[in-house]
């Protein structure tokens, strides 16, 4: 079982009557020629990786390798013990441990490159927010980053999942549309319902320039991957409410990739445009010098 | 196009904190280091393009010290390579080379000595995403990306040598799924790397090197 594009994928649902998920992991059982208990034992692994990289900053800040960054998870954690927040509990948790995942991998912490590492705390930032919120078992939540996959797959596939080719967009972008879906599976939306969610996402954070203070994956990546699992949640609330997208998920993936291959080199990754040129990016690193 | 799978999209799991950086760099000296026989006495890299300029900041040197102590990218032990490569006495040193810019951006140059003092130096580029291409093996241009079971054999360049070599495979009922020949000059020195599906049996090794022509055969599997 096999498709090449979102059209495909609906196409299988409706015709197999399953969700993403379930396609996407019988897809790797039949593809990948895996069996079913080990490609279910290397989520369950990818998920107690994502738990130990957004809950460990929490207890214990980590400074990063360039310096950076560090300590902002701990923070955010502490103003909503104090009932300071102003997010509402399922956005709050959300960035908390989408910041914490990137603290624990610019601290060379292991986490898991989802799609990159760069954007890797955003799906576990809001799966782990909703399993907190909603209580989603385990099971539900490792169903539900089959579903965000499914989405990852056809961006890498029919566009680029890396900074160096598209842009921010295509990193945090996609990683943000991964998360959309998968929450519209987990709150019982349709599989056209959570394409329409990853659409929505691709189209609000299209253009999004890679430009890492210093060449490293700290800052501003950091806050990005919290701006992401905003742009997930906004985007799933849209789609479970029943509202529709002019431009479906295959059309937006392929502009973005268009866009992508339009930014400037200086805004793709090498850290010569954007925020890690401005005056006080380049007095904090000393990269050039 | 090959097989992208859940755990390409949902993955690798890895050290942070750059994909390219940090763990293509690992899984470059990881295949480096297979490719000689262990234990290595000496390692040195030398770093180009973005590798060079924020190898640091990425932990670029740790993982490279690491995937050349056999350490894959998602080892803890990586944070610490440094300490556990002068506990095994394993020497090294990191060269920043900014001169040379007509290179893949992230590529790195591995210098490896082993006990018996044996050297072998090792090319590798890291493309994104945690995966790797190793471009030249001893100055000779070769073109492998480890995702397959490889046997790397060093041979002289001479009639009979690769029909030789796919009878040691066939016999063993393994499947070849790419196969190439890299050689300098005709007559000298070649690289003959063969690609298979599934994983590659140990034995095949003394059986190729059986041939007066085959200098050296190693297995890179993952």
């Amino acid at each position: 079982m096999d498709f090449k594009n979102a059209n495909e994928l609906l196409a299988l649902c409706e015709e197999k009557n399953l969700p993403i998920s379930e396609i996407m992991r019988i897809r790797e059982i039949e593809l990948g020629e895996t069996a079913s208990e080990i490609v279910n034992k290397k989520m369950t692994r990818v998920l107690g990786i994502m738990k130990d990289a957004a809950f460990s900053p929490i207890r214990q800040p980590v400074k990063s390798m360039g310096g950076l960054i560090g300590g902002e998870a701990r923070k955010l954690s502490l103003h909503a013990q104090e009932k300071k927040g102003l997010c509402g509990n399922l956005l709050q948790k959300a960035i908390t441990y989408a910041m914490a995942t990137l603290e624990t991998n610019a601290s060379m912490g292991l986490i898991v490159a989802s799609p990159t590492a760069g954007s890797a705390g955003i799906v576990p930032g809001l799966m782990l927010a909703m399993q907190e919120h909603y209580q989603f078992s385990d099971e539900e939540i490792i169903r539900a980053l089959f579903n965000a996959s499914a989405i990852g797959y056809l961006a890498m596939r029919n566009a680029t999942v890396a900074g160096a080719v598209g842009g921010c967009q295509a990193e945090v972008g996609v990683a943000s549309a991964m998360a959309a879906s998968a929450a519209v599976e987990l709150m019982g939306g349709s599989p056209k319902e959570c394409t329409f969610a990853a659409s929505t996402v691709l189209m609000n954070m299209l253009g999004l320039v890679c430009d890492p203070v210093g060449g490293l994956v700290e800052y501003p990546c950091q806050n990005r991957n919290a701006a992401g699992v905003a742009n997930a949640i906004i985007a799933a609330e849209m789609a479970l409410a029943g509202i529709p997208q002019l431009i479906p998920l295959d059309e937006m993936i392929q502009t973005m990739f268009t866009v992508g291959k339009k930014l400037p080199a200086e805004l793709r990754e090498t850290a010569m445009g954007g925020c890690a040129t401005t005056p006080s990016a380049c007095e904090a690193c000393h990269i050039c010098s | 196009m090959s097989f992208i799978s859940v755990f390409d999209v949902m993955g690798p799991n890895m050290i942070g904190p750059s994909s390219s950086h940090t763990a293509g760099a690992a899984r470059i000296s990881y295949l480096a280091q297979k490719m000689i026989e262990g234990p290595l006495k000496r390692a040195d890299f030398i770093l180009y393009g973005s590798f060079a300029k924020t190898y640091h900041g990425h932990g670029t040197d740790r993982a490279l010290l690491g995937g050349i102590m056999g350490f894959s990218t998602d080892d803890m032990r990586i944070r610490n390579s440094f300490d556990i490569a002068h506990e095994k006495g394993l020497k090294f040193s990191f060269t920043p080379n900014e001169q040379e810019t007509d290179i893949h951006p992230n590529t790195v140059d591995i210098c490896m000595e082993n006990e018996k003092g044996q050297k072998m130096t090792v090319r590798g580029e890291s493309l994104g995403g945690g995966k790797v291409r190793i471009v030249d093996i001893n100055h000779v241009q070769v073109d492998f990306t480890g995702e397959y079971s490889a046997v790397i054999v060093i041979h002289q360049d001479t009639p009979g040598v690769v029909a030789y070599i796919t009878k040691c495979l066939s016999d063993r009922n393994i499947n070849i799924a790419f196969m190439r020949l890299f050689r300098e000059s005709k007559g000298e020195i070649a690289y003959t790397i063969v690609e298979s599906d599934g994983k590659l049996p140990e034995n095949i090794v003394p059986a190729i090197r059986e041939n007066p022509n085959i200098h050296e055969v190693m297995i890179v599997q993952m």
